[in-house]
């Protein structure tokens, strides 16, 4: 006879409800999780799109994620030439806001070199760039539509494309445009004061920049030998890959990632005190009736189990809940979440922890209890 | 009928505290209760009737003496028995004032509760409990949760429980004070009746005057001592 289960049916509606107000718990937990999974998948999302080798930058900064880089137009044609390289393409990256149906539009404008590496990896509806001008591709998360048109700096561009998942580590969307057109639109947001003086025709020191220039690497060639050359020009810098990924986890995400896990682990331990509780309070209601139970000869291990089955039936019910209602509501926040079997799997673990360690409390309780107590005496 | 003594107290005292703050429950108690013998234990509240059927029930210390139950030596100024649980679950069964059900479980589970913490398999105890139930005629409502029950039904489902594993002692704590005087004379010939078909014997606290007539021999504790 489990006695445990019959307690649980006997108090189905308060079960129930205590198991949704843990569900509801267990839901800001599993949110908190996917939005850290998020914002990191997010920032690497961007560096891995354009599925170069080498990042070739401003010397002496980290590349155009973690500071602000700016090198010669045309650095692609030296980067091109270098032996080992397969492709290479110029790329700039800006954050701006936009007026789109009387809102304002927070959008990351990536330019780059159509034909070149640097482009929407998957048009998943409408098409790339095909116009030399005037067209974007933009990211589904930031509600345009192919077909829209929106004014960026003093141009009208045309989505004609859409892509997912693309967007900065702040959670901006992406949008594409051609590298001639983002020029442009910097020069154009540049600071009022260099305008003025581009337009009495002074002489605007350095032209046309771009932030970074990718490169695809021949098969078999190692990157850190061709970063090691382009180090040696005096004026540029180079990172693979991975020393770009790097950077970006440890130096652009890592508050975020380090605020989240702390409100994470904060939120953990409203769950294991919340859990303790109810536990405790259940324990304390049933305090008689265990008494009476050990009266009439249960055994330790029968009372042991009542608690902490019921305890663990309340944190698996709570997390199933809480699971399906952060399935169902995941895609109206607006960072992404993105959950992964593992998450799952770890805050089961969590819990399964939590449940044993916070019946702790009642089952201490319920081991005091003097069985003399049924008797009144 | 077997007059095999089923309970025998020696020399028994509690006392509570010591130095000036000493308080003496029992004093150099004796007291044997025989097979089928129905018992009452009377007295003022604070003289020590519940202290006695706790000693009886093995739930707590004597301060000195010696308790026999069922032929076997259990406390010699201390406990010679590790499984206090067990001994209780064998020979000893109580019957409460206010019933005492587990209110999650129905009638029959109950009673059937106390046959499996005893090691018998459900079914076993499912049909032993249910016989329970309809040799004390409640067995049409052996399904009914116990917040369902009247007081006399509740009481019997209780009476049942007591019962279940067949226990040499029986252990009452008022047991008719939640019931009117019909019920209660129902109550206690029902247990007359029992033990002496199971050769078992009753000690019941009660100030139930209505039900005086019942009992076999009357104990009055007074100031920790015992009259007959």
């Amino acid at each position: 006879m489990n006695l445990a289960f019959r307690d649980v049916r006997h108090n189905l509606f308060r079960f129930i409800l205590t198991c949704l107000g843990l569900g509801l718990l267990m839901t800001v937990v599993l949110a908190m999780m996917g939005i850290y999974n998020g914002l990191v998948s997010d920032a690497l999302n961007i560096v891995k799109a354009p599925q170069a080798d080498i990042w070739v930058v401003e010397a002496d900064t980290q590349g155009p994620f973690a500071e602000a880089s700016k090198i010669p137009n045309d650095t692609r044609d030296a980067v091109a030439r270098l032996h080992g390289v397969a492709q290479a393409g110029s790329i700039t990256y800006q954050t701006i806001e936009a007026p789109f149906k009387a809102a304002a539009l927070r959008l990351y404008v990536i330019g780059y070199e159509r034909g070149q590496l640097g482009g929407p990896q998957t048009i998943v509806q409408g098409r790339g760039l095909q116009a030399s001008h005037f067209e974007m591709v933009a990211d589904a998360k930031s509600g345009l539509i192919p077909g829209d048109t929106i004014v960026l700096g003093r141009d009208r561009f045309t989505v004609v494309g859409l892509v997912r998942d693309t967007m900065n580590s702040g959670g901006d969307p992406a949008v594409f445009l051609t590298l001639a057109d983002a020029q442009v639109l910097q020069t154009q947001l540049d600071p009022s004061a260099a305008r003025v003086q581009a337009a009495r025709g002074a002489v605007v020191s350095g032209g046309a920049t771009v932030a970074a220039v990718i490169a695809k690497l021949d098969q078999n060639v190692d990157p850190q030998s061709v970063a090691n050359t382009v180090r040696q020009w005096k004026h540029l810098s180079a990172l693979t890959q991975a020393e770009q990924e790097d950077i970006l986890i440890k130096s652009v995400v890592d508050k975020a990632r380090k605020q989240i896990g702390l409100f994470l682990g904060i939120l953990l331990t409203v769950s294991a005190v919340v859990i303790a509780l109810i536990i405790y309070t259940m324990t304390m209601e049933k305090l008689k009736q265990i008494a009476t139970l050990k009266l009439i000869g249960a055994p330790d291990r029968t009372i042991i189990g009542l608690i902490v089955q019921q305890s663990l039936a309340l944190g698996a019910v709570g997390l199933m809940l809480g699971l399906a209602l952060i399935m169902a509501v995941k895609d109206f926040f607006p960072r992404r979440v993105l959950l992964e079997p593992v998450n799952a799997l770890v805050l089961t673990g969590i819990i399964l922890v939590v449940c044993v360690l916070a019946s702790g409390l009642g089952v201490r309780a319920a081991l005091k209890v003097d069985p003399a107590t049924a008797l009144g005496g | 009928m077997d007059r095999r003594v089923i309970v025998d107290i020696k020399g028994v005292a509690k006392h509570y505290g010591d130095g000036e703050t000493r308080v003496d429950a029992l004093r150099n108690l004796d007291l044997q209760v025989h097979a089928g013998e129905v018992v009452a234990l009377l007295g003022p509240s604070g003289s020590g009737k519940t202290t006695l059927l706790n000693i009886i029930g093995c739930i707590i210390d004597p301060s000195e003496g010696q308790v026999s139950l069922d032929g076997e030596l259990v406390y010699d100024n201390r406990w010679l028995r590790g499984d206090l649980r067990r001994l209780r679950l064998d020979k000893i069964g109580f019957i409460f004032q206010a019933h005492n059900l587990i209110p999650f479980l129905n009638a029959v589970d109950n009673v059937a509760l106390v046959l499996q913490l005893a090691g018998k398999t459900t079914a076993q105890a499912q049909t032993r409990a249910m016989e329970l139930l309809d040799y004390l005629e409640v067995g049409p409502r052996a399904r009914a949760m116990p917040a369902l029950l009247s007081g006399g039904e509740a009481q019997r489902v209780a009476i049942a429980r007591a019962l279940a594993n067949s226990p040499r002692i029986i252990l009452a704590d008022e047991p008719t004070a939640a019931l009117d005087s019909k019920r209660a004379g129902i109550v206690m010939d029902l247990l007359r009746k029992l033990a002496a078909e199971q050769d078992a014997c009753i000690i019941a606290v009660t100030h139930d005057e209505k039900i005086m007539d019942r009992f076999d021999r009357l104990f009055h504790l007074r100031d920790g001592r015992l009259e007959e």
